[in-house]
C-alpha cells in the first residue's frame, strides 16, 4: 500500500456586492496540507469587514482534528468581529467531527500577550533562590543530625550494622577505583617533578626534588586529587542510587517495611568511604612519588637510589600522617553530601541529573574548603 | 465502520520470538481489521506486550512476519518506518509521558515536531485534545509529576490522539484505574473509535474491557493464539487456557450478567 496521495487544502473566497463573503474550501484539511490555507485564512479573517459569510465545506476531501481546528477557530474569529458565518455543505462526516471538537473546544479567543514585569520577577528570583538556599541548609543539617542518631544507636547496637553493606561498599568505592586513582596520581607525580624539576635545575638543587615531591604528593596533592577523583566517581554514583530509588518508590517501601533509609543506604555508605578513603590516598601517595622518581630519574638523573635515601631523610611520618588523616574527613563530606542529595530528588527523571550535578559540584567544594581550613588551622599550630 | 471493516490493518503471520533459550512466541498468527477494536489477551508471561512491542518495532521477532498498515516490518526503509510512527499512536502501560516536559507539551510534540501550524492553532488542537479525554483546563500546565495515575493514563491517551491517527496502539488503557475511571476510560475509547475513525489494538486482561469495548480479540498462551474471533465465538472455544481464562470467578459472574 502507498501512502495515500493527498491535495493540498484549499480556499477559495470572493465578496458580492451585498458584503456578503463566500468561502469556498477544497482539498485536504489535513495536517500535512495547512500550511497555505493557514496563512491566507489569517489575511482574510484580518481583513474581513463582511458582516455575514458563507462557508462552503462541500468539496472538502479528507478532514482531521488539525484541519477541522483551523476551520473552527476562523469561524470563531469572524464570529468575534460580528460576521454571522453559514456553514453549508458539510458531510455527514465532517459534521460528526465537527460536533466532537466543538464540544471540547473552549469558547474564548485570547489574543495577545501577558505583560512580563522584570524587575519583580528579578527580586522574585532572588528571593527565592535565598529562601530555597536557607531551606537547604536547614535540611542538610537535619540529614545530618538524623544520620548522627543512627550512628549513636547502631554503637550501642553493633549488630545491626550493616556489615555485608559496607563490604559491598568498598568494593564498589575502593577497589573498583584503584585504576584511576593511581593513572591520575602517577600523572599528578609526572607533573609535579617536571615543572619543579626546570626550576631546581636553575639553581643546581636537582635533589631538592625529592623534598619537594614527597612532601608535596603526601600532605597536599594526593589527599585532595584522590578525593576529587571519589567526589566525581562515588559521591555522584550515591546521588543517582539513592534518586531512583527515591523515583521509584523503594525508599518509601523501605519505610513501610520498617528498614531506616538511613541504616540500610547512608550510614553504610558513609563509613565505607571512610575506611576508603585513607587507604586510597596512602596508595597515591605511593603511586605520586614513583611517577615524580621516574621523571626525577629520566630528565634530572637522579638514580632511584639516591632517590629513595634522600626521601627517607626528609620525609617524616608525620606529613604522610597529615594526608591521610584528611581521608576520613574528606569522605565523610563526600559521602554525606552525596546521599543527601540523593534525597532531595523528586518526581522526574531530570532531577536525578540536577541533583547530581548539584551534589558533585558542592562536595568538591566542601572538600577544596575543607582542606584550607587544615592548612590554616596545622601551620598555625605548627605542625 | 463502513465497508472497508474486513480490510486487515495489521496481521501477523508464524511470528517467532526468542529471548536467549526462552521461547516467547512460537508461530503466533493472528489479523486486526481496520476500524476494529482488536484485544490482545493473555495471562502474565504469556507475550502479549512483547507481541505488542513487535507490532510497534520496538522489538525484532526472531522469524515470521508482521505488517502494518501495509508495510512489512521486517524489510521497511528508514522513510517508510518513520513514516508509519507518524500514523500510529501509542499509550504505554504506566503512561511514559516526558517528565520534564508539562502536559501541554507532553500532548503537543508530535505536532510541533512533524508540522508547521501556527502555534496558535497547535495550542488549540492541544487544548482540545486534553479536554476531550476529560482533563480540565487547568491540567496543561502541570508536570507528569504532579498528576495521579487515571491523569497520567489520560495525558497519554491525548499525546497519543494528538496527530489523529489511523491505529492507535494501547498497552493495558485500564490497569491502574478504579472501575468508574476504567469503565469512563472504556467508554472514551469507544468514542474515539466511533467518531475518529480509528483502529485499536489493545493488551488487557480487564474482562470488563473485553466485554465491552473489544470487537474481537486473541487470546496468547502456550506461546500460541489459542483462540481468535468474537466474544461469542470465544467462548465455544473447548481450549484449557481460554476455559481458565474465562471459568474464573469474575468470568462466570461477568457472563452471568451478561452486557
Amino acid at each position: 500500500m502507498q501512502a495515500i496521495q493527498t491535495q493540498k487544502a484549499q480556499l477559495q473566497t470572493s465578496v458580492n456586492t451585498d458584503g456578503v463573503l463566500t468561502l469556498r474550501s477544497s482539498g485536504d484539511w489535513t495536517l500535512d496540507n495547512l500550511d497555505e490555507v493557514a496563512v491566507s485564512l489569517k489575511s482574510i479573517a484580518d481583513e474581513s469587514r463582511a458582516v455575514s459569510a458563507q462557508w462552503a465545506f462541500s468539496d472538502v476531501g479528507r478532514v482531521d482534528s488539525a484541519g477541522m481546528m483551523l476551520f473552527i477557530h476562523y469561524v470563531d474569529v469572524l464570529g468575534a468581529k460580528g460576521c454571522k458565518v453559514d456553514i453549508t455543505g458539510m458531510s455527514a462526516e465532517h459534521e460528526k467531527l465537527y460536533q466532537l471538537m466543538r464540544r471540547h473546544v473552549s469558547e474564548h479567543i485570547e489574543e495577545g500577550s501577558r505583560l512580563s514585569l522584570r524587575i519583580p520577577n528579578l527580586l522574585a528570583y532572588i528571593g527565592r533562590g535565598t529562601v530555597e538556599l536557607f531551606e537547604d541548609i536547614v535540611s542538610f543539617l537535619a540529614f545530618i543530625g538524623e544520620n548522627f542518631t543512627v550512628v549513636l544507636s547502631s554503637l550501642r547496637h553493633p549488630a545491626s550494622v550493616r556489615y555485608g553493606a559496607i563490604a559491598r561498599n568498598i568494593e564498589d568505592a575502593g577497589m573498583r577505583a584503584i585504576p584511576i586513582v593511581a593513572v591520575t596520581s602517577f600523572l599528578i607525580g609526572v607533573v609535579v617533578a617536571y615543572q619543579g624539576g626546570v626550576q631546581l635545575e636553575k639553581f643546581g638543587a636537582n635533589i631538592f626534588i625529592v623534598d619537594m615531591i614527597g612532601i608535596s604528593i603526601s600532605r597536599e596533592l594526593a589527599p585532595l586529587i584522590t578525593a576529587i577523583v571519589v567526589a566525581g566517581r562515588t559521591g555522584s554514583s550515591y546521588t543517582a542510587q539513592i534518586g531512583v530509588m527515591k523515583i521509584t518508590e523503594e525508599i518509601d517501601a523501605m519505610r513501610t517495611m520498617g528498614f531506616e533509609p538511613h541504616r540500610f543506604l547512608v550510614v553504610p555508605r558513609i563509613l565505607a568511604l571512610m575506611i576508603t578513603l585513607p587507604l586510597m590516598i596512602f596508595l597515591a601517595d605511593v603511586i605520586g612519588i614513583l611517577g615524580g622518581m621516574v621523571i626525577a630519574n629520566l630528565h634530572m638523573h637522579l638514580s632511584y637510589t639516591e632517590f629513595l635515601h634522600r626521601l627517607q631523610g626528609t620525609l617524616d611520618v608525620k606529613q604522610v600522617w597529615i594526608g591521610v588523616i584528611k581521608g576520613p574527613v574528606f569522605a565523610w563530606l563526600i559521602a554525606t553530601v552525596g546521599c543527601f542529595y540523593g534525597f532531595r530528588v523528586s518526581g522526574n527523571t531530570e532531577s536525578i541529573g540536577r541533583y547530581t550535578t548539584i551534589s558533585v559540584v558542592n562536595a568538591i567544594f566542601l572538600v577544596i574548603a575543607c582542606d584550607a581550613i587544615f592548612s590554616v588551622l596545622l601551620t598555625s599550630l605548627g605542625i | 465502520m463502513s465497508g472497508h471493516m474486513n480490510e486487515p490493518i495489521v496481521t501477523v503471520k508464524d511470528v517467532v520470538t526468542r529471548f536467549g533459550e526462552v521461547v516467547v512466541h512460537d508461530g503466533v498468527s493472528l489479523s486486526v481489521n481496520r476500524g476494529e477494536i482488536y484485544g490482545l489477551l493473555g495471562g502474565s508471561g504469556s507475550g502479549k506486550s512483547t507481541l505488542l512491542k513487535e507490532m510497534i518495532m520496538l522489538l525484532q521477532p526472531s522469524s515470521g512476519e508482521i505488517n502494518v498498515l501495509g508495510r512489512k516490518l521486517q524489510t521497511i526503509s528508514a522513510a517508510d518506518s518513520a513514516d508509519l510512527r507518524r500514523r500510529w499512536g501509542v499509550l504505554f502501560q504506566a503512561g511514559a509521558l516526558y517528565s520534564s516536559l508539562t502536559v501541554e507539551e507532553n500532548v503537543g510534540i508530535k505536532l510541533r515536531e512533524y508540522s508547521h501550524l501556527p502555534e496558535k492553532l497547535v495550542r488549540d488542537i492541544v487544548a482540545m485534545k486534553i479536554d476531550m479525554v476529560g482533563l480540565p483546563a487547568n491540567a496543561a500546565g502541570l508536570y507528569p509529576a504532579e498528576l495521579s495515575g487515571g491523569m497520567i493514563k489520560r495525558v497519554a491517551l491525548a499525546r497519543a490522539l494528538a496527530m489523529d491517527p489511523e491505529l492507535l496502539f494501547l498497552d493495558e488503557p485500564t490497569s491502574g484505574l478504579d472501575p468508574v475511571g476504567a469503565e469512563a476510560f472504556d467508554r472514551l475509547i469507544l468514542e474515539m473509535r466511533d467518531t475518529l475513525g480509528l483502529s485499536i489494538v489493545m493488551v488487557t486482561h480487564d474482562l470488563d474491557s473485553i466485554w465491552t469495548i473489544v470487537d474481537r480479540f486473541a487470546v496468547l498462551g502456550e506461546r500460541k493464539v489459542v483462540a481468535e474471533g468474537r466474544l461469542a465465538e470465544v467462548l465455544e472455544n473447548p481450549h484449557p487456557v481460554v476455559r481458565q481464562f474465562f471459568s474464573g470467578e469474575r468470568g462466570r459472574l461477568r457472563s452471568r450478567n451478561g452486557k
